[in-house]
């Protein structure tokens, strides 16, 4: 029954344990067994909060057992990415200089699925501070991808994608700030959203790059992350950037599934140099299903994507210089060298040295230096002209289809510790999933098959204009279903088992 | 610093010789009930860190939302220092790293305040300065150092410091003169007329309680010289947090003399922040400004673009008080008062006072009297301003009518007044418990008359021939004998009428 529990979808959970079949006990209870089995080999997990899951299991059966009226994901279990602020657990970052650190507050996505109902088994891996493609950022350590443990699970958000592609946890969140929930959901075979900027709340999601950020679903299915996607979105008054506008139909989008008269758009600067053969032939065989299915399909041309990355790598490392300062060893974190001889200023630096990983130094410095005065206008300005000429592009692209759609990231996963020492090659990994950031638009990425080369999964990035984030589940909705009818069952059936499961 | 050690030039000098360029930058702190960016209380005086949150501790991930009543009160000082009011502009952050500011930035504004190119005319000895104001910009306070141990109260040498964010987030007004040129002399007037015109304007619109002794109003003062026949302006210094009218002109009047004997002895002034001595009158170098800080200011993007909408900024214009120009000006025809006395007033502090007595039943004359007489001697003499004596202007009323209808005569109410700052009661209640009521009933008032007849021969028979204005001295032995509590006028008309010459 335990790893049977495991295979579910969320909906189904949701569904068991509405009906009795099953209670919101054992459902944690084979996720927390399921984690003890195979975290040891992903390490997906930086805190696994076993005591808190059943406690919150067991309010929301009492709550059952009252009668009470409860959504369609009460009693589901959920890992959350380690940006998020928990009041019960610590939250880290990733980062050596949260070390411990329990925040007094929840963050709204974590606040509105707790009441929701949603159990959280713990928090997940990151890159430190969300900057990284492969979680190998993390200061505690890298996740492994559960295709292949040798191989990165994508990043930054790796943890999440990894305890969802391992049955440790049936949904989780994440954040895409360059493609940091697209790219994991692509490397590990799930599905990932990034709703539109504004359209989720950031309140109590610690900031990488705060006119970015979007926190997003993982899930095993399309319509489970719809469900997620709704369980948590929608107007925070406590976020000035939150929109408020209803949430787009997503879960009625992902049941509906169709995509007859759909036009759909080809990146045409997505593809050549640099892109795996075996992604590039995914895509296009999952282009061709989509026609099949009624799509309309035509190419689009997006001129001013080539310059969506280093625009991007202006953009977030300046806002990083900023929204890092405050880790400077006098409120909370990790606090060194206060020996009563040292000054204030000096007791800050030895931590920030200390605290921060090279890659999060790295951005730091690059941001502070694209912000000085005398370079702002070369740097930050410019880069926010290519901001706007993206946009436009995206403006013009979306008068004449409904979605866009592109691969996910160029490769499949990658080895662990190929790109480590080589940022631009990481950098890489989120040339297809930036643009969408930079605009603030709504994306999501859905396996479409097994790389021939590899055996690794490929990701099907899908775009929609802002507000208009249903249409990714339409059309995700519509592959998936197609792919796991032409397959004989999901992707994720095929992928190798894992420890003690085998 | 200064490549001089010659000491300063006396004031007459130095303006034979100089001519100074003054600027004023006054912050503000509005009077809302909550902070620019949270919900907490913006209450002056509470317990430290009691008026706290993740927001305005800067806790990571934690978010700012904009204060609309903060965003309002400054458009209505803009529009009231005449300015024109931006269409669109936006929030920056000002990063640099100090322990009382929570994030180690600060929101504030950059190149688009919300109020630019006004001007605020202020009088001086009958002439009309115009100051020219060039931004009005609304930012967050920082918390509050104390450093404990050295000697200097400043950091360094501190043996430890302590820091209170209840101020952190408290909004900020900052409001910027444009450089002011051709005061000459006047210049240490001119500067401390401006501020408390500033003050009026500010306390009239109901912004603020803008109390300089507490901190919520807070000016720095910049002052260069420039040789007469000169355009070129000097160097200038920047005196911070000058917490005082007096203190703003005095020191405007160091800072010229100080100047003037570093140029004088062929020295250079140094660009730098310089602290004002309250006991000294003088300033002394701070940190040095010669070495620009870099803020790296950009837009913040937590927070979302202001734009006014034009009906609501009318409407705002259409609710703006008099101004306290006009009103001193209306006060003064109403209240039959000369230039020099209504001046007088102004410097006194007396105004509102005068008002208010006059509103609560005084006729103006006794009001104005009582107010620049008596109590203002008394707040000279503790060194406090009127408004901080503790007298209403009620009490003040009540006073004068007792004096009106002949129960108390000056020298009684001066009693009575003493009492009530004593903090003996209500007027009533110090006349009843001192015994101050006047002797005017003729029973024992005559009594006294005859006994000063019978004892003064001399002067009553020069009464009796005629010379009716040597009464004056029995008028005066009547009082001695009474203690002063006679009713003088009853007893001048008893001694003319015993002596038959009424």
């Amino acid at each position: 029954m335990s790893s049977d529990l495991t295979r579910k979808s969320a909906a189904q959970l949701g569904e068991l344990i509405a009906s009795g079949e099953t209670s919101a006990v054992e459902v944690a209870q084979a996720h927390l067994d399921r984690i003890a089995a195979v975290d040891p080999e992903i390490k997906a997990f930086l805190h696994v909060n076993a005591d808190g899951a059943l406690e919150q299991a067991r309010a929301v059966d009492a709550r059952r057992a009252a009668g009470e009226e409860l959504g369609p994901l009460a009693g589901v279990p959920i890992a959350h990415k380690d940006v998020f602020t928990t009041r019960d657990q610590p939250t880290t970052c990733g980062s050596r200089i949260l070390e411990g650190w329990r925040p007094p507050y929840d963050a709204t996505v974590t606040a509105r699925l707790r009441a929701a109902g949603l159990v959280i088994l713990g928090k997940t891996n990151m890159d430190e501070f969300a900057m990284g493609s492969s979680t190998e950022n993390s200061a505690y350590g890298v996740t492994h991808n559960p295709w292949d443990p040798s191989r990165v699970p994508g990043g930054s958000s790796g943890g999440s994608s990894a305890a969802v592609a391992a049955y440790m946890a049936p949904l989780s969140t994440g954040t895409d700030t360059g493609g940091s929930i697209r790219q994991p959901a692509a490397v590990t075979g799930i599905v990932g959203t990034k709703p539109t900027y504004g359209g989720s709340s950031r309140y109590g999601v610690v900031a990488f790059a705060s006119s970015l950020d979007s926190p997003g679903p993982f899930g095993r299915t399309v319509l489970d992350t719809a469900l997620l996607h709704e369980a948590f979105a929608g107007h925070d008054p406590m976020d000035a950037t939150s929109i408020d506008a209803p949430v787009p139909p997503v879960v009625e989008a992902a049941r509906r599934a169709d995509v007859d008269g759909l036009r759909v758009g080809v990146v045409r600067e997505f593809g050549g140099e640099g892109y795996q053969a075996g992604v590039e032939q995914r895509f296009r065989e999952t282009v061709e299903l989509l026609e099949s299915l009624g799509a309309k399909v035509t190419e689009v041309s997006c001129p001013h994507f080539a310059y969506a990355l280093p625009a991007y790598y202006l953009i977030a490392p300046s806002e990083v210089s900023s929204n890092l300062a405050r880790f400077d060893a006098m409120r909370y974190g990790l606090r060194l060298g206060d020996d009563g001889t040292r000054s204030a200023e000096e007791v800050m630096s030895l931590t920030r040295e200390a605290g921060f990983g090279a890659e999060v130094k790295r951005r730091i410095m690059l941001g502070t230096f694209a912000l000085s005065s005398g370079y702002y206008d070369a740097y930050y300005g410019q880069a926010q002209k290519v901001r706007t000429l993206i946009n436009r592009d995206f403006d013009a692209a979306f008068e004449q289809v409904d979605v866009l759609v592109s691969p996910t990231t160029p490769t499949t996963a990658f080895p662990i510790g190929e790109r480590a020492d080589d940022p631009m090659a990481m950098y890489l990994a989120d040339l297809c999933t930036i643009p969408s950031d930079l605009s603030g638009n709504a994306a999501i990425s859905v396996p479409c098959g097994l790389s021939p080369e590899d055996g690794l999964p490929v990701g099907f990035q899908i775009m929609a204009p802002p507000l208009a984030d249903d249409r990714l589940y339409r059309v995700g909705a519509a592959v998936e279903a197609a792919f796991t009818d032409r397959w004989g069952g999901p992707l994720l059936d095929t992928a190798p088992e894992l420890g003690g499961a085998r | 610093m200064s490549t001089t050690t010659t000491g300063p030039m006396g004031y007459d000098e130095a303006l034979e010789a100089y001519e100074p360029v003054l600027g004023l930058e006054t912050h503000v702190e509005l009077g809302t009930a909550s902070k620019m960016f949270c919900g907490c209380s913006t209450t002056f005086g509470g317990e430290p860190n009691t008026q706290v949150c993740p927001v305005c501790l800067g806790l990571p991930g934690a978010l700012p939302v904009a204060n609309a009543a903060a965003i309002e009160y400054t458009i209505k000082i803009g529009l009231a220092l005449n300015c024109s009011i931006a269409e669109w502009c936006r929030f920056a952050r000002k990063n640099y790293f100090y322990p009382d500011m929570p994030k180690n930035f600060q929101i504030s504004q950059y190149d688009e305040p919300l109020c630019f190119d006004g001007y605020l005319d202020v009088e001086i000895d009958g002439r009309t300065v115009r100051v020219e104001i060039e931004r009005v910009h609304l930012e967050e306070d920082t918390g509050k150092s104390l450093h404990v141990g050295g000697s200097t109260g400043r950091i360094h040498g501190a043996d430890y410091s302590l820091v209170d964010y209840n101020r952190a987030g408290i909004p900020l007004v900052e409001i910027v003169t444009k450089p002011i040129v051709g005061t000459d002399r006047l210049a240490p007037e001119v500067a401390r007329a401006y501020v408390t015109e500033l003050r009026e304007l500010v306390r009239a619109i109901g912004a603020s309680d803008v109390r300089m002794e507490e901190g919520s109003l807070r000016c720095d003062v910049n002052v260069s010289l420039m040789p007469r026949g000169s355009s070129e302006w000097g160097t200038r210094s920047e005196t911070k947090n000058v917490n005082s009218l007096r203190s703003v002109e005095r020191a405007v009047r160091s800072e010229i003399s100080r100047q003037a004997g570093v140029l004088a002895a062929g020295g250079r002034v140094v660009q730098e922040t310089r602290h004002f001595h309250e006991d000294t009158g003088e300033t002394t170098s701070g940190r040095s400004k010669e070495e620009a800080q870099d803020y790296r200011y950009f837009p913040e993007p937590d927070l979302v673009p202001i734009a006014p909408d034009r009906a609501w900024v009318d409407r705002l214009r259409t609710e703006l008080p008099e101004p306290p120009s006009v009103r001193r000006r209306r006060l003064q025809a109403e209240w039959g008062l000369s230039d020099l006395d209504m001046a007088a007033m102004h410097n006194a502090g007396a105004i509102e006072l005068v008002e208010a007595t006059i509103a609560a039943g005084a006729p103006a004359a006794d009001a104005r009297k009582w107010w620049m007489g008596e109590l203002a001697r008394r707040a000279n003499e503790q060194a406090v301003e009127l408004v901080e004596l503790p007298v209403t202007p009620a009490q003040v009323a009540r006073v004068a009518q007792l004096v009106a209808s002949g129960s108390l005569n000056d020298k009684l109410a001066r009693q009575v007044l003493e009492g009530v700052l004593a903090g003996e009661g209500e007027p009533d209640k110090v006349v009843e418990a001192r015994g101050l009521a006047i002797v005017s009933d003729d029973g024992a008032l005559g009594d006294v008359v005859d006994q000063v007849i019978a004892d003064n021969p001399d002067v009553a028979d020069k009464i009796r021939g005629g010379k009716v204005a040597a009464a004056g001295a029995l008028v005066g032995a009547v009082m001695k004998a009474t203690r002063g509590q006679a009713d003088a006028g009853r007893a001048r008309e008893l001694i003319l009428e015993r002596l038959g010459v009424s």
